[in-house]
Parts: C-alpha cells; sequence; structure tokens
C-alpha cells in the first residue's frame, strides 16, 4: 500500500489522523490481524469492508481499546494510544447491537459518558439536548430504550457516543439490526449526522453497498489483511484482485491468455471472444490472466451492433459474443439476463428500465448479441 | 392433572384445615377454633426457633448471594484460568452432595476445630457456614445464567465511554443482574429456612431452628401445634411467591406492550418517510 509510512513530519497533519502502523494481533498463533498499516485522513468516514471472520472487528476492537495488539501501534494525531484502556481514549463506539443500557432513560443513557467526565449538571443537559436535537428525539428523552423502535435506538446509540464529542468514532455494523427498508433512509441519516459534526469515523460492514454508500474511502479486507484501499469508485471499477471483484458487486469473469501485449492495449483470448482491452497491463505473452465485466457494462441487443455502435465504440475497442438469453429477473428498475454465450459460459447482464415501455422485449431462449467497450474491462493478473 | 393436583395440594390443604381444629387429635375434627395459634403465640421454644430461623436465613442468604456473585463472576468472565475446571466442579459440589454428607462433614470439620482451637460451638455460627455452603452454589448458579445471557457489549459501552472497571460493574453490571441477585437470595433464604438435615448435624443446644422444632415435636406425637406452625410458613411463603409472580408478570406485560408500540410508531415513521 502506497500510504505505508510517509515520514514522521507528517503524523501529526490532517492526513494520517490516526495511523495504524504495522498492527497485528494473534489468537493463539492465529492471526485475525496481520500486520496492516494505515493512514486515515481527519473527517473521513472510513470503512473497513469484508465476510465475517475476516479480522475487521478485531481491528475496530483494537481501535477501542478491547483487544490489546500483539505488535505494531496505533496513533492518533501522533500519539500512540494502543496500549490506552477503553476509558481513557478520546473515541468512542457504536455497538451492533447498540448497547443502549435498558435500566436508564434516553437522556440518562445519552447523559451516562458525559457523567464520568464530571460534566456540571447544566451542562450535561444542554449537551444531552443538543445531541437529542441532532438525532431528532427530543421528544423521547423520557423512554426506556426498550419503548424505541429499532431505528430510533440506533439513533440514541449514536447520539450518545458523539455526546463526549469524540475523537474517533467507531461503527460497528451500524445498519445491521435494521430492517431492509428502514436501511436505505437511515444509512442517508447517519452519513448526514457524521459530516455535520465532522467527526472522523471508522466503519466496519460485511455490506459492500453500506460501503459504498458511507464510506469516503474502503479497505477491503480478507484473513486480516488488506487486500485494497481506495475511495468507493476505484474499489468498484478497478478492482486490483479477483477476490475484491467478486466481493464487490456482481461480476463476469472470463478466463484467457494474453495474445497481444503493446503498452496502449491489450487483446485477450478467451473461449467466448477476443477481448480488446484499451490499456496497457504489467503483464507478458501467453500469461493467464481472469477478465473482470462488471454486467452493467454489457449491452445486450436482439440485432447486430450497428456501425455507428461499433464506431462509437471503436476507440476503446469493441468486444462482441453472441449468445442466447437463459434466464430474465425484472428487478423493477432494471432488468437482469442470464445469457448463455456460445462457449457455454453463462454471463450476467443488466439493463436499466429507463423508459416505461422498453421497445424491444427480450424474452427467454432469444439470440442475442453481447457487446461492451474495451475500457470497461479490468484484466486481473492473479 | 387432577390426580396430580391432589396428590400435591391434599396434604396441604388437609393439614391448614387441621390447624383450626378444636381437638387435640389430629385426625379427628372437633369444631373450629384459633386456639392453637394463640398457643404458639405464648410458646417460648417456638418463638425462639422461629427468631433463630429467620436470623440465619437472613445472615445464609446475604453470604450465598455475595460469595455466589464473586464464584458466578469467576467462572463467567475469566474463561481460563489455572484449576478453573476444578472450580468449576467445587461450586456445583453441594448441589449433588447428598445433605447428609454435608452436614456429617461440616460437623466432623467443626468439631475438629473446635479441639484445636476451641472454637466454634455449635450453635448460630455453625449452621450459618452450613447453610451458605449450600447456598452460594445455589447462588452461583442462579446468577451464572443470568449472567451468561448479559449482552457483553453492555459493560464494554460502559467502558468505552469512560467508565473503570468498578464503576463498569456499579453502574451497569449490578442493575442488570439485580433481578437474579433477589432471585438468588430469596432462593438461599428458602433452602435455609426450611433446612433439617444439615442443620441437625451443625445445630448446638439452645439453638435449634424452626423445622427441627416441628420435627421433633412431629415425632413426639402429632400435636394440633405443628398444623399452626406449618400454616403461618405456609401462608408467608404463597403471599410472598404470589405477590412476587404477579409483579414480574405485571412488569413483563407492560414492558411486551411498550416495545409493541414503539414498534409500530417506527414502522409509521419508517412509510410516512
Amino acid at each position: 500500500m502506497q500510504q505505508k509510512h510517509q515520514g514522521a513530519a507528517d503524523l501529526t497533519g490532517d492526513a494520517s489522523f490516526v495511523r495504524i502502523d504495522q498492527l497485528t494481533k494473534r489468537f493463539d498463533e492465529v492471526a485475525a490481524v496481520d500486520d496492516v498499516s494505515i493512514d486515515i485522513r481527519k473527517g473521513d468516514i472510513f470503512a473497513l469492508l469484508g465476510s465475517s471472520g475476516c479480522g475487521k472487528s478485531t481491528l475496530l476492537r483494537m481501535l477501542a481499546g478491547f483487544e490489546t495488539p500483539t505488535a505494531g501501534g496505533i496513533f492518533l494525531e501522533g500519539v500512540e494510544i494502543s496500549q490506552l484502556p477503553p476509558y481513557e481514549r478520546p473515541i468512542n463506539m457504536m455497538f451492533q447491537s447498540y448497547a443502549l443500557f435498558p435500566h436508564l432513560t434516553v437522556f440518562e443513557n445519552i447523559a451516562f459518558g458525559l457523567k464520568r467526565d464530571k460534566m456540571p449538571k447544566d451542562q450535561i443537559a444542554e449537551r444531552v439536548e443538543a445531541m437529542l436535537n441532532i438525532v431528532q428525539l427530543k421528544p423521547y428523552a423520557k423512554r426506556k430504550p426498550h419503548q424505541l423502535s429499532g431505528g430510533q435506538q440506533q439513533r440514541v446509540a449514536l447520539a450518545r457516543c458523539l455526546a463526549k464529542s469524540p475523537k474517533l468514532l467507531l461503527l460497528d455494523e451500524p445498519l445491521g439490526a435494521l430492517d431492509r427498508k428502514l436501511r436505505e433512509q437511515t444509512q442517508f441519516e447517519l452519513h448526514n449526522i457524521i459530516k455535520k459534526v465532522g467527526v472522523t469515523c471508522v466503519l466496519v460492514t460485511h455490506d459492500q453497498e453500506e460501503a459504498i454508500t458511507m464510506a469516503d474511502r474502503i479497505a477491503v479486507m480478507s484473513n486480516g489483511r488488506f487486500l485494497q484501499v481506495g475511495q468507493p469508485h476505484e474499489i468498484y471499477e478497478t478492482p486490483n484482485c479477483l477476490f475484491v471483484a467478486g466481493f464487490i458487486g456482481d461480476v463476469n469473469l472470463f478466463k484467457g491468455t494474453v495474445e497481444v501485449d503493446e503498452p496502449d492495449h491489450v487483446v485477450i483470448g478467451t473461449p467466448e471472444c477476443r477481448h480488446f482491452v484499451s490499456h496497457g497491463i504489467t503483464g507478458t505473452l501467453d500469461m493467464q490472466v481472469s477478465i473482470a465485466l462488471r454486467p452493467e457494462k454489457i449491452c445486450l441487443q436482439e440485432h447486430e451492433p450497428t456501425i455507428e455502435q461499433r464506431e462509437s465504440a471503436q476507440e476503446h475497442g469493441y468486444n462482441c459474443a453472441r449468445g442466447m438469453i437463459d434466464a430474465v429477473a425484472y428487478f423493477g428498475k432494471f432488468t437482469l439476463f442470464h445469457v448463455k454465450l456460445d462457449s457455454g459460459m453463462v454471463i450476467k447482464a443488466t439493463r436499466e428500465n429507463a423508459a416505461r415501455h422498453e421497445e424491444t422485449q427480450l424474452v427467454r431462449g432469444q439470440r442475442v448479441y453481447a457487446w461492451w467497450d474495451g475500457s470497461d474491462v479490468v484484466v486481473l493478473t492473479n | 392433572m387432577i390426580a396430580g393436583y391432589i396428590f400435591l395440594y391434599l396434604p396441604i390443604v388437609t393439614l391448614i384445615v387441621f390447624s383450626f381444629n378444636d381437638s387435640k387429635m389430629v385426625t379427628l375434627w372437633g369444631g373450629f377454633t384459633f386456639k392453637w395459634y394463640g398457643v404458639i403465640a405464648h410458646d417460648t421454644e417456638v418463638l425462639d426457633a422461629f427468631k433463630l430461623s429467620l436470623k440465619v436465613a437472613l445472615m445464609s442468604a446475604t453470604a450465598s448471594v455475595l460469595l455466589g456473585t464473586l464464584a458466578a463472576f469467576a467462572m463467567v468472565r475469566y474463561k481460563s484460568f489455572w484449576g478453573r475446571t476444578a472450580f468449576s466442579a467445587h461450586i456445583n459440589a453441594p448441589l449433588v452432595v447428598p445433605e447428609v454428607i454435608t452436614g456429617l462433614s461440616l460437623l466432623l470439620f467443626f468439631v475438629f476445630c473446635e479441639r484445636l482451637f476451641g472454637w466454634p460451638d455449635r450453635g448460630i455460627l455453625t449452621i450459618w457456614a452450613g447453610h451458605t455452603s449450600v447456598g452460594m452454589a445455589y447462588a452461583a448458579v442462579v446468577i451464572q445464567s443470568r449472567l451468561l445471557e448479559m449482552d457483553k457489549s453492555l459493560e464494554e459501552a460502559a467502558m468505552d465511554l469512560g467508565c473503570k472497571p468498578f464503576q463498569v460493574f456499579t453502574l451497569v453490571t449490578l442493575p442488570m443482574i439485580a433481578q437474579s441477585l433477589l432471585a438468588a437470595w430469596l432462593l438461599t433464604f428458602t433452602l435455609s429456612l426450611d433446612d433439617v438435615v444439615a442443620t441437625a448435624f451443625l445445630s448446638g443446644p439452645g439453638s435449634t431452628t424452626l423445622p427441627i422444632v416441628i420435627l421433633s415435636r412431629a415425632r413426639l406425637g402429632l400435636d394440633p401445634t405443628v398444623n399452626a406452625i406449618a400454616t403461618i410458613t405456609v401462608a408467608v411463603v404463597s403471599v410472598g411467591v404470589f405477590a412476587g409472580s404477579l409483579w414480574l408478570n405485571r412488569q413483563e406485560t407492560r414492558r411486551a406492550a411498550e416495545q409493541a408500540a414503539a414498534y409500530r410508531e417506527g414502522m409509521q415513521h419508517a412509510v410516512a418517510a
């Protein structure tokens, strides 16, 4: 990762507000987090994305102070904090279960951390009030947590974390406990509140959609390591390995060998077609590679692509394969097609239903042309 | 099921009915009276025994809950320490070891101690120790199960918000397990109150508990005063249990209703938004 070791001069700057330096955590010789280094910018929402057991939660718990690293360090504004107990860190965490104290009211829950800081009573009341306003729960101050809906509980948990004005906010699967319907709405609310407060935030999730919509930067984790770190669109459009490509969104993978290797383009032969790729790769001739292609980049049509269509794609290279529609699934805003190519491979392609009445309805069993732009494919060499 | 109820409760009903029997004969109905209650009110042996029983029960319930809490914490919070399995076995042993054995071994131990140090005399202290050794095992089991089902992140959240370990315990853990502490206290209190076997071994002259008095009187021949004492005990216990379960039931219903209301409200918000 290029973020590694930017030099000590930068240590207190905004770019490395939080620095995780060669952090490792072993449980009985198994490395849950394996030599991870990253700098997190001030004010960023940084997402740790991975499936369960990838080490993302362990990393978060080390930031919170519930686990002690086996090796490496954590720096917050240049100060090493990895050996401090949780109650001495200017960091607050929102738990997946929210962990609201059931014997306390909403007000008392939010005031809990402030009381520990020995803040005067009138200031506490003021601060809690402000927090309740931010999360729009003012009428609920006197309620107990069990008298709130899931979404409201989540907002109380958030208010409780933010009340202490932490330097770093940790979110553990913030939407994991919510109904699907509530999620989307809550996602935006949560994002807006965090951005409004301006707090730096590390968020753990297994839900790629959540990571993509919430985060400024994402680290995809597997087996305790970062596979790729980047902005959401970088992770989605230019995944650096098969795992990342498969983990984020749907992807079609073609396997083939490099047939032409030029600095500005390559051609990769696969049983489906000869793929023209409009950028160079770090590889050699005859190398085995995979090609990743997102379903929404594929155009399906009944007739052969017209000259204009070909020409519009020509500057990036034009790729086309023939096949038969194997299955159609209508999702409302888009339709997903499974197309069985003549090579036998089944690819996924989506078509946006922008108009209410699509002129040409594609149906199961129909022969189609599937074509895509040479700049839309990603060549993966591992 | 009716047969079961009869089998369970008919003896108790009979006992209660005959405590109002105006006849010395326990099996013959001779008219209604309260006189046996009057008799026991002036029976110093019964009253002293009752007082002692209460004292012992209070002391051993409190000690059991204190020690049981510590044991339960050690078992739940510390998943690996040297001798954990042995410790767990030791906590549970008093539940399975026959009480006769517990009583006898404690008696031998106390006699041995008395010979060596001249202390303790058999009496309230030895009974207390005996009851606590059994009671804390029960208390540990009750509290342990509550601790196990408690969301661990509550304690972590407390720490995260600035609580030092001791504050975590007093401000979060204790209120969370309060109900189980109360349950454990009531359980060990009742266990102590009606214990005969261990008490028989550990009581000395001048320190007999109520169950021992009842037992010895019943052995001498059935006596309506015994019925009266037993009726009072039954009355106190059942009122306690009834009130307790009614209260818990109310809490539960209210909680469920509030939860349902909150959920509905939340859904309405979601739809509106």
